[in-house]
């Protein structure tokens, strides 16, 4: 072989690609094995505190460093209760505004609106935070806080000492943050509804609004909904935001004025100062939980959203 | 439902005033979203621009009481940090994405993509604790350089994806010319086919850095912060959005006042950034 020699270059191409090939596969092993350490590494560390309080963590409602007793209940109350505030508030207003940039604005403002909306989701989330603790808490101490509660306050939600921090404030600023999640794929979805189907729409006599509301939106029904889920997981996640607006209190209070705590926020304000084993592995473990929580939804979201792109490519 | 029936033929007149307010509707809520965004900006510039000053860019932050001072420290401690997790995350995510474009059939294939879909949905928080359970945690030391494999490993399935679109998107004919050529599989893909994609993989490469930089939650517990200047990435360092979230909670008027104009230092960087992907993306598409 190597007396011959044209086929020098191609020896050293061989061996070339097998250097590549080796290097492409290492890539793949380090991300791989990132991704296995992950999830080990997060088991591992709770492991302590899977063992001391086995299931009774994910249904008890004391949080108390003191006594080295934790259950993560509070903390799931209000991760699911604000991320429910956020997801409803920021489909609402998302949906529309993806349906409004995608059918009726006119093309020349559609697309510097859309960059400004997607804007939104640049914004750094300790900005967010700032603002919601420095303008929207005091907005709703004064304001928004006390008039649902003159006009609401029978209801169990919208009773109770007003603060400003709280679950409603954090709901209110996670809708914002997630917002254009919801806009962004909303609109890519409906957008990828055919063209027939709005002209069969027209051709009946209906209006653009009613063409809209019935068959457009009826048709993009799962990406959308695959939309909003995938921002609900950007809800569940978020972290310092939180922190700043909810008032950090591991309890569980019937009202949205009160103070609560998520997942996310407790581990961003207590790891640091804990002291005992069993307390930081007490709070991986609320990590880890917020890992399931996070990759249930999201896949979820996937699958949602993927459907409706194969079916769109399909045709 | 909020829409006439259209059988029974009810008055136009009606049906045109839903139809108005409907779109009256989402009219409403996109001036809404418009105007939350506006609203954070506009007060964010307002706030900052009053105390962001020569001073607060190149002095380091005094002591509780002491008026003035700066996050100079922080500045290049985000820089320093950014820096390294993105030489860590680039080439690993690059070569990913060059993986699955070529070679991205079958279960493994399919496996990692699905890994790199819930990792780019995966809270920073998490990614932060094994960040700290791997770095922090064994050598009992907070450091920057732990904050750097967090934020990598937050990079990562954004890189990947985009790579891995980039490089299918060049044509195969492209491809097929240098093999053609007689090139190797090796000279094909890093001198043809990936300069073919560089715009698109930059632009990954930035809404990466873009992303990080306005991270903070995981730097907590892994570059922790600091007073002073450091540059060791082995030790706890400061680090931009760190400080302004420390400062937002601090009981002290004057860091408020620092809060206000390093997130909107932030902000900048992050447009910035921000601007320069797209601009990648466009120069590319050219």
């Amino acid at each position: 072989m190597t007396t011959n020699p044209p086929q020098r270059p191609k020896r050293s191409a061989v061996q070339a690609d097998r250097i590549f090939l080796a290097t492409l596969w290492a890539a793949v092993g380090i991300f791989a094995a990132t991704m296995l350490g992950l999830i080990v590494q997060l088991i591992h560390g709770s492991w302590q505190s899977i063992l001391t309080f086995g299931f009774k963590f994910l249904v008890t409602t004391t949080w108390n460093p003191v006594t080295s007793q934790f259950g993560a209940l509070p903390m799931i109350y209000g991760t699911v209760v604000s991320s429910a505030i956020a997801i409803l508030l920021a489909s609402v207003v998302g949906i529309a505004s993806a349906t409004f940039l995608a059918e009726f604005a006119p093309r020349r403002i559609a697309q510097p609106l859309a960059s400004l909306i997607e804007l939104l989701a640049a914004v750094p989330s300790v900005v967010y935070g700032l603002w919601g603790l420095f303008v929207l808490v005091p907005i709703f101490r004064a304001y928004v806080d006390p008039i649902l509660q003159a006009r609401l306050g029978f209801l169990p939600i919208f009773s109770g000492p007003i603060y400003g921090v709280g679950l409603l404030t954090a709901g209110v600023i996670l809708a914002i943050m997630i917002l254009p999640t919801v806009s962004a794929i909303s609109r890519d979805v409906i957008t990828a509804v055919g063209r027939e189907q709005r002209e069969a729409g027209m051709a009946l006599g209906s209006t653009k609004w009613e063409t809209t509301w019935r068959i457009v939106l009826p048709a993009a029904r799962a990406g959308i909904f695959g939309a909003c889920v995938l921002a609900l997981g950007r809800a569940i996640g978020e972290t310092i935001a939180t922190t700043m607006v909810i008032g950090n209190k591991a309890t569980i209070a019937a009202s949205l004025f009160a103070p609560s705590y998520t997942l996310s926020s407790v581990i961003a304000n207590e790891f640091t100062e804990a002291t005992s084993d069993v307390y930081i592995s007490s709070l991986i473990e609320l990590g880890l939980l917020l890992f399931v929580l996070s990759f249930i939804v999201n896949g979820f979201a996937r699958v949602l959203v993927n459907s409706v792109f194969s079916k769109s490519e399909g045709r | 439902m909020s829409v006439p029936d259209l059988r029974e033929r009810s008055n136009k007149t009606a049906r045109y005033v839903w139809s108005a307010i409907g779109v009256g509707f989402t009219l409403l809520c996109i001036l809404l979203a418009a105007g939350a965004l506006l609203a954070i900006l506009g007060y964010v510039t307002v706030q900052g621009i009053s105390s962001v000053n020569w001073a607060f860019v190149t002095e380091l932050p005094r002591p509780v009481g002491v008026t003035g001072g700066g996050v100079a420290n922080g500045i290049v401690g985000s820089i320093i940090i950014v820096g390294i997790a993105t030489v860590i995350a680039v080439p690993i995510g690059v070569l990913t994405g060059v993986y699955l474009a070529l070679f991205g059939r079958g279960v493994f294939a399919e496996t990692l993509r699905l890994l790199s879909d819930v990792l780019a949905g995966l809270p920073s928080i998490a990614i932060g604790l094994f960040a700290y359970t791997l770095f922090v945690a064994p050598f009992k030391q907070f450091s920057a350089f732990s904050a750097s494999i967090a934020f990598a490993v937050i990079m990562l399935p954004l890189i990947i994806r985009t790579s891995e679109e980039a490089i299918r998107g060049v044509p195969r004919t492209v491809r097929e010319a240098g093999f053609a050529l007689g090139l190797s599989r090796y000279a094909t893909t890093m001198k043809i086919v990936v300069p073919a994609a560089r715009g698109a993989i930059l632009t990954a490469i930035l809404l990466g850095i873009a992303r990080v930089t306005g991270e903070t939650a995981p730097l907590l517990f892994t570059a922790f912060g600091s007073q002073f200047w450091e540059i060791n990435p082995f030790h706890p360092m400061a680090e931009l959005s760190l400080q302004v979230f420390t400062y937002a909670i601090s009981p002290y008027d004057d860091w408020h006042r620092q809060a206000w104009a390093g997130a909107l230092l932030l902000t900048i960087a992050v447009f910035i950034i921000n601007l320069l992907a797209r601009f990648a993306l466009s120069f590319s598409k050219r």
